[in-house]
């Protein structure tokens, strides 16, 4: 097994970094594709911190759990993208801020 | 400075590049493709980590079956510009990004500060990264759990068609 010579913090600030970036799309954005984007850039984030632990401690079960937070992040956007079309069906807007049928 | 850290460093910029091309273009096609390449990015940087299963899974799984979810449902809309982004820069916008500024720099703060043994990763003489290893484990520890996403991923297929057809039962 070959070494990885680049310290365990670059992958964490990397991580971190790219968190941010899906956090600020999240707060910012009005369009809920948009929004569903920057969702799946916090989860691979959140996967990127997994896989640099489990290779630092030498554990397979960081990669098992990343195989998992992939298969809920498929069935997420499956019934996502159905809301949203129902959304459209209903409204003809893909606008979060235009759909305030539960705000009194 | 070694190819390790040149590719490194290459993929985590362009990584930071198409994450922020993601959340600020305002058309919804340009946003697809530019979280495809974060997703090809983010398999690259699996694969100086010796992760290659969760690299092939990246590839598979995020930029292949989750980004034409995506792009179909964005051509089925047919959306065209996003108007808003320049129309209402306004006090909503500068407070997310001062808030996540702040979650962001906190897990920063945080992960430089961790201080642990030693910061380089270790040489371990098992071979645990290997797809053989994982796929070990996947379906001796973990089968029960293997078997509820299946049950899972069944349940989101019948309840994405429910939700999208256009006459409820």
């Amino acid at each position: 097994m070959n070494l990885i010579n680049i310290p365990l913090e670059f992958y964490l600030a990397l991580s971190a970094i790219l968190f941010l970036i899906g956090a600020i799309g999240v707060l910012t954005r009005r369009n809920a594709l948009i929004i569903f984007m920057s969702i799946e850039i916090m989860l691979n984030s959140v996967n990127l911190t997994f896989i640099s632990f489990a290779i630092y401690f030498g554990d397979t079960i960081g990669q098992i759990l990343v195989f998992f937070v992939m298969a809920i992040a498929a069935a997420e956007a499956a019934i996502g993208l159905a809301i949203v079309l129902a959304l459209y069906r209903l409204k003809q807007t893909v606008f979060v801020d235009e759909v305030n049928l539960l705000k009194w | 400075m070694s190819l390790t850290y040149f590719f490194f460093t290459l993929l985590s910029i362009l990584a930071i590049a198409s994450a922020i091309i993601t959340i600020s273009s305002k058309h919804p096609i340009r946003s697809a493709m530019a979280l495809v390449v974060h997703f090809f990015m983010l398999a690259g940087l699996y694969l100086t980590l010796n992760a290659q299963f969760v690299a092939v899974m990246q590839v598979l799984v995020y930029a292949g079956a989750i980004m034409v979810l995506v792009v179909f449902v964005i051509m089925l809309l047919n959306l065209g510009n996003d108007d808003s982004l320049e129309k209402k820069l306004q006090v909503k916008h500068f407070a997310g990004i001062v808030l996540s500024g702040v979650i962001g720099l906190t897990l920063i703060h945080s992960f430089i500060n961790l201080n642990p043994h030693s910061s380089y990763f270790p040489t371990y003489f098992v071979e645990f990264t290997t797809v053989q290893a994982v796929g070990k484990t996947l379906f001796t520890n973990f089968i029960v759990q293997f078997e509820a996403i299946g049950m899972l991923l069944t349940a989101a297929i019948i309840g994405a068609v429910l939700l999208a057809k256009r006459k409820l039962l």
